[in-house]
């Protein structure tokens, strides 16, 4: 393959690389010629896609089908205030094209599925996971192993990050490291744990190394370990990672959502065809209730940091949704019982944990939307989170 | 012999926030079992209905993970170190 040439105003740009015998004419010019797919442009896509854009990597494709967020910004340094409401590929786009005008972006406005996958992944030379869900991890890798890409992986929680490179010559790939992904619920998400803002940061970085180094051909990846990050500790550890000999090869794409184990449209579940040992009751007609006279027991399930941020001024307790049992014996079996958290997901397995040890379906009941639904639709005098 | 215990973020609800756990045991599967016997609320994480232990969580001796040594019945040495790696996947889990 013939390498692009650089231009005048490309070599005053790269002029650090160039003078690096790492990296040199020839590398930069393998970055130009090279491209790169990041899957998702959040937290870990945000320092992931700003470095490769400034390196000088010459084709860079985007994938996600979310819209900049206020509460995105806290780690998704790629966007901006300027940019909330408006498309992450949008977002992204416009930041690259600001840091680095000689990159080419291709922008996939799309969920990531099954059907579209080996299309989109086909034409990029190493494809990056800045995802944030199990299903679309195993899609990225399965469809990376098929088409024989390396696959650079970056995973968050809190304050503690992972990062690896999979399926590079011969190297093992996620399902080595992880056969199966645990169930849904038995793992908080970060939207319920929260993150360290700079975590994806530093991860996203270390990703963004990885590429380039594959890139160029250079230095020792992470195939073949895995790299572990505790940012309160400030520790990194290393572990090996093998080829697992008994797992069945890859050879088609399946249906992620199914292995997962996820509700095929969770948002749009409708409750009322499951048989749920306790009643729901949205927002607006828990509001109406309560001002003609209902008096229910108010529990919050949340998090003290959560309670911290807004709060019901008339909840009786606020107690964990998954320790809710140990406090059975103070909550009262003769009134109905309201339990309410963010959204109205943790307060509906309150709900079914108190059902299990005895409190009858009529009285208890769950605040669908949650206190941020409250927040929306009927006192937008409360902070949101 | 006693060895230490490396607990991750997402399962330090379920040892009092404690990071490491000193447990007494001459393999890795007693050793996971002082530990559970110890926090009963970590081991539906750490094992499925059958007590096998979850193929979404990795147990490390050292930088070794324990599928490719004698799984739960690799051998400890006083002071080994065990390491339990969760997948995580940020985001929406």
């Amino acid at each position: 393959m013939t390498l692009p040439d650089l231009s005048r105003e490309e070599i005053a740009r790269y002029s650090r690389h160039l003078i690096l015998d790492e990296v040199g004419m020839e590398g930069q010019r393998r970055l130009k010629g090279a491209s790169v797919l990041c899957i998702g442009t959040g937290g870990l896509g945000s320092p992931l896609l700003m470095y490769l854009a400034a390196a000088g990597v010459g084709r860079i494709g985007i994938v996600d089908f979310d819209v900049v967020d206020a509460s995105n910004l806290q780690r998704q340094v790629l966007h901006g205030t300027s940019t909330v409401g408006i498309a992450k590929v949008q977002s992204a786009a416009q930041r690259i094209a600001d840091l680095n005008p000689h990159v080419q972006i291709d922008i996939f406005e799309e969920a990531l599925t099954s059907e579209n996958a080996l299309r989109i992944f086909e034409p990029y030379d190493v494809v990056v996971d800045g995802t944030d869900n199990f299903p679309t991890r195993y899609l990225v890798n399965d469809a990376c192993v098929i088409l024989g890409k390396p696959n650079v992986y970056g995973s968050i929680f809190k304050f503690e990050g992972q990062a690896s490179v999979f399926n590079y010559q011969g190297g093992p790939n996620y399902r080595d490291l992880y056969p199966e992904p645990p169930p849904p619920g038995l793992v908080p998400s970060c939207a319920e744990g929260g993150v360290l803002g700079i975590l994806p940061g530093v991860i996203g970085c270390i990703q963004a190394t990885e590429t380039l180094k594959i890139l160029l051909g250079r230095g020792d990846t992470l195939s073949g370990r895995l790299l572990l990050y505790d940012a309160m500790a400030m520790s990194f550890r290393e572990l090996k990672l093998r080829k697992d000999p008994t797992l069945a090869p890859i050879t088609e794409l399946i249906d992620y959502q199914q292995f997962c184990g996820v509700p095929a449209n969770d948002h749009d579940q409708d409750h009322s065809q499951v048989d749920e040992p306790f009643q729901r009751i949205d927002v607006l007609a828990a509001r109406d209730r309560l001002n003609s006279g209902w008096k229910p027991y108010v529990l919050d399930v949340r998090g003290a940091s959560e309670a911290e941020i807004v709060r019901f001024t008339w909840a009786d307790r606020l107690q964990p949704h998954g320790d809710v049992a140990d406090i059975a014996n103070d909550l009262p079996r003769d009134r109905d019982i309201l339990v309410h958290c963010k959204m109205g997901g943790r307060s509906a397995k309150a709900c079914a944990a108190l059902a299990d040890i005895g409190f009858p379906a009529d009285r208890l009941f769950n605040l669908d939307g949650g206190i941020v639904g409250w927040a929306e639709r009927i006192d937008p005098s409360m902070p949101s989170y | 012999m006693t060895v230490s215990i490396r607990i991750p973020t997402p399962l330090r609800p379920y040892t009092d926030g404690e990071p490491s756990v000193a447990v007494e045991a001459t393999t890795v599967g007693g050793a996971l079992n002082f530990l559970t016997t110890a926090h009963p609320d970590l081991s539906k994480h750490l094992r499925n209905e059958h007590g096998k232990l979850r193929s979404f969580v990795n147990v490390y001796l050292g930088d070794e993970d324990i599928r490719f040594l004698n799984a739960e019945d690799t051998p400890l040495t006083d002071g080994a170190e065990l390491t339990i790696v969760p997948s995580i996947a940020g985001g929406v889990a």
